[in-house]
């Protein structure tokens, strides 16, 4: 177990904890085994923005849906709000699953386009029995009013909403059991910015009104930057780096996570500074038998990373990397 | 038809001059303008960022270009290339200069490649259009462009089908097709917007080398403000269907004069912010209105505006000069606005 003792001193309860999780998928045939999530270990505090990030094949969708039990893991565990939820089955599922909800990038799909609005948002208290039925309508109303919505919109259908309204109409939703973990999977990279800063504001709002916690699933490092406690930076099914924005951003450790950030855009008008350019693309999550996963495609891979897989270590407080070689590779400035 | 042979580029007038563009598509049978009297140009080997939100206009302004209009919708006003009059041409010109002096990059090559054929097939068809040669050089020449993208190993790529490419190579091998012709325009239409960060800058980068290498013109229309920022010589940014601002990229972006523009740019998270983690973002309340229910005889942009003043009610503004660049916006009407050309 590489789950984070420093973590626990801290004070705040922890309200998830997942410990080497392990997520395979074996095409139909004779194709390889892909190890979409590889030993993956977290924890969420309560009231806390965990953020994932990675690109394609980084794992990140993988283990928010491993974290909803959308899909079974292949190995770990995960303990939340007190319990194995793992284990849970039955009427213990149903009822710690009030405790957490999803919301998606896309409502387009998320959404029932033949159901009303009202209903929707009613549907969880109608099947978690937590409100009688005489008073759905009214809870309907105050959770379309909480997200910024006008309880009229009960009546409608989501094809009459903007994407932003239907996003907002997801979370209404997602809120109406009253959850203390929110598993957003990309919840604004298809709105435009405008409205992206809309519903992030929706949801940075929420957390403080309603201490919520999230797990973040997101491309977007600025963003990130912007809405997270941690950040987890993912490749090939691994975690590569954790910490704060501000350290794992503002001083990355991992190559991975450098090459990353030389890759935002930089602020202000001033000349940019050349970016890390890395060979080749994320990779399809093929199993490698050993050493570093990113060797490869790293800049400064030596023989030892081909040989030996680095352990995600703690490297300076509060701020783990998985390589042989933290904070080699520099961020190019000007 | 001269305007049209390659090798013969005029370089007196801009590459492309549009003038009171004006698209109209059709919303429950009624036609509403979607793009409403856009003027802009481009010159040879000039990037011309399109920004603005969804339903401003940016696509529909790409597709007219191109004569790729969706059912039913009319489009007026002059664009000229290369200095000759595009108005009046016949669908069967246009379909010669579509590809051929101006094409077209989609946001996801995967639906644009056909799926059956190999790479080299899809060059091979386009090389073949403007003229044959003969196989074995068409052959040299498809992998030359593959080459030229930065597709690895052109030469087994010319017989891989577009599934088994990543993303970011179906975007490369998709650029070759389109580079087969030799445009001297390129419409981009979000062409990053489905490839990771990584793989996104390497295909901006290529897109800067080729506006280098061959003078080709861009038309980069994105909702990527930071990008845009940094790659595009140019902007215009479009709110409902107009141009909002439009200058050189750097005084749009960093130094934004229209309410619209200073709202948008705001909006982008910056990785600098790492360290204000969970403060609200800055966001434009409200929301692009409807394509049915564009105001009339007043700002498009009123009801959403900071700095909304007595004239913006009652009357449209134009494009006045602000700064480097020009904003439409009574704040920098000399003849009216407070006239200091810095609000706030």
């Amino acid at each position: 177990m590489t789950a984070v003792p420093a973590e626990r001193e801290l004070g705040t309860p922890l309200l998830l904890e997942a410990a080497d999780l392990r997520k395979v998928y074996r095409a139909r045939g004779s194709g390889n085994p892909v190890v979409a999530v590889d030993g993956v270990s977290f924890v969420i505090r309560a009231g806390e923005t965990l953020a994932l990030v990675g690109e394609s094949g980084s794992g990140k969708t993988t283990i928010g849906r491993l974290v909803a039990r959308l899909e079974n893991v292949d190995g770990g565990a995960i303990r939340f709000d007190g319990a194995d939820w793992l284990a849970l089955s039955g009427g213990a599922l149903r009822r710690k699953r009030r405790n957490l909800q999803v919301v998606f990038q896309d409502p387009q799909t998320s959404l029932n386009p033949r159901m009303r609005v009202g209903d929707q948002v009613a549907e969880p208290l109608r099947v978690q029995q937590i409100a009688p039925r005489r008073e759905l309508a009214a809870r309907v109303a105050r959770l379309l009013e909480e997200v910024g919505l006008d309880p009229a919109a009960a009546a409608r259908f989501p094809s009459e909403f903007s994407g932003g309204q239907r996003q907002r109409i997801a979370i209404a939703r997602a809120l109406a059991t009253r959850p203390r973990l929110l598993v957003c999977d990309e919840p604004v990279s298809a709105l435009d910015a405008s409205i992206a800063a809309q519903i992030v504001n929706l949801l940075l709002d929420l957390q403080r009104d309603l201490g919520l916690a999230y797990l973040f699933i997101s491309h977007d490092l600025p963003l990130v930057a912007r809405v997270a406690d941690r950040v987890a930076v993912l490749y090939l099914g691994r975690i590569v780096e954790e910490g704060s924005p501000a350290a794992v951003f503002g001083r990355p450790l991992h190559p991975y996570t450098a090459a990353l950030v030389s890759s935002v855009p930089r602020d202000g008008a001033g000349e940019a500074p050349p970016r890390i350019p890395l060979p080749g693309e994320p990779g399809s999550g093929l199993a490698w038998e050993r050493g570093c996963g990113f060797a490869p495609r790293c800049p400064i891979a030596r023989p030892r990373c081909r040989e030996e897989t680095p352990a995600l270590d703690e490297i300076v407080p509060g701020s783990r990397a998985a390589c042989f070689y933290p904070g080699e590779l520099r961020v190019p400035a000007l | 038809m001269n305007a049209l042979a390659p090798g013969a580029p005029r370089r007196d007038v801009s590459l492309l001059r549009v003038a009171d563009l004006r698209v109209e598509v059709l919303v429950d049978g009624i036609l509403r303008p979607a793009v409403d009297g856009v003027s802009f140009a481009i010159e040879r080997g000039e990037c011309l960022a399109v920004v603005g939100e969804s339903g401003c206009g940016k696509t529909m302004l790409g597709r007219a270009l191109l004569d790729l209009l969706p059912e039913g919708a009319r489009r007026s006003g002059a664009v000229h290339l290369d200095g000759r009059d595009l108005s009046g041409v016949s669908d069967s010109e246009w379909s010669k200069i579509r590809g051929r002096r101006i094409a077209l990059v989609f946001q996801e090559p995967g639906a644009a490649l056909d799926p059956v054929r190999t790479i080299g097939a899809q060059i091979d068809e386009a090389l073949r259009r403007d003229g044959a040669g003969d196989p074995a050089g068409r052959r040299r020449r498809a992998e030359s462009l593959l080459a030229e993208v930065a597709f690895p190993d052109p030469a087994r790529g010319l017989s891989e089908y577009p599934h088994r490419l990543s993303g970011g190579q179906r975007q490369r091998a998709f650029l070759a097709i389109a580079l087969a012709r030799d445009p001297a325009l390129l419409v981009a239409d979000e062409p990053t917007a489905s490839l990771d960060a990584t793989v996104a800058a390497d295909v901006l980068d290529l897109l800067d080398r080729l506006r280098r290498e061959r003078a080709l013109a861009t038309l980069l229309i994105t909702h990527d403000l930071s990008s845009a920022a940094r790659r595009a010589d140019r902007a215009l940014v479009l709110y409902a269907g107009r141009v909002a601002e439009e200058g050189p990229a750097k005084s749009v972006f960093f130094e934004p004069r229209h309410p619209y523009t200073r709202a948008l740019v705001a909006c982008v998270p910056r990785l600098s912010d790492a360290s204000a983690a969970r403060r609200r973002l800055s966001s434009i309340p409200g929301s692009v209105p409807d394509l049915a229910f564009r105001p009339r005889g007043c700002c498009a942009f009123v009801h959403r505006c900071p700095d909304r003043f007595a004239p913006c009610d009652v009357a449209e503004p134009l494009l006045y000069p602000a700064g480097a660049s020009l904003a439409r916006c009574f704040l920098f009407d000399p003849s009216r606005g407070p006239g200091t050309g810095s609000p706030r």
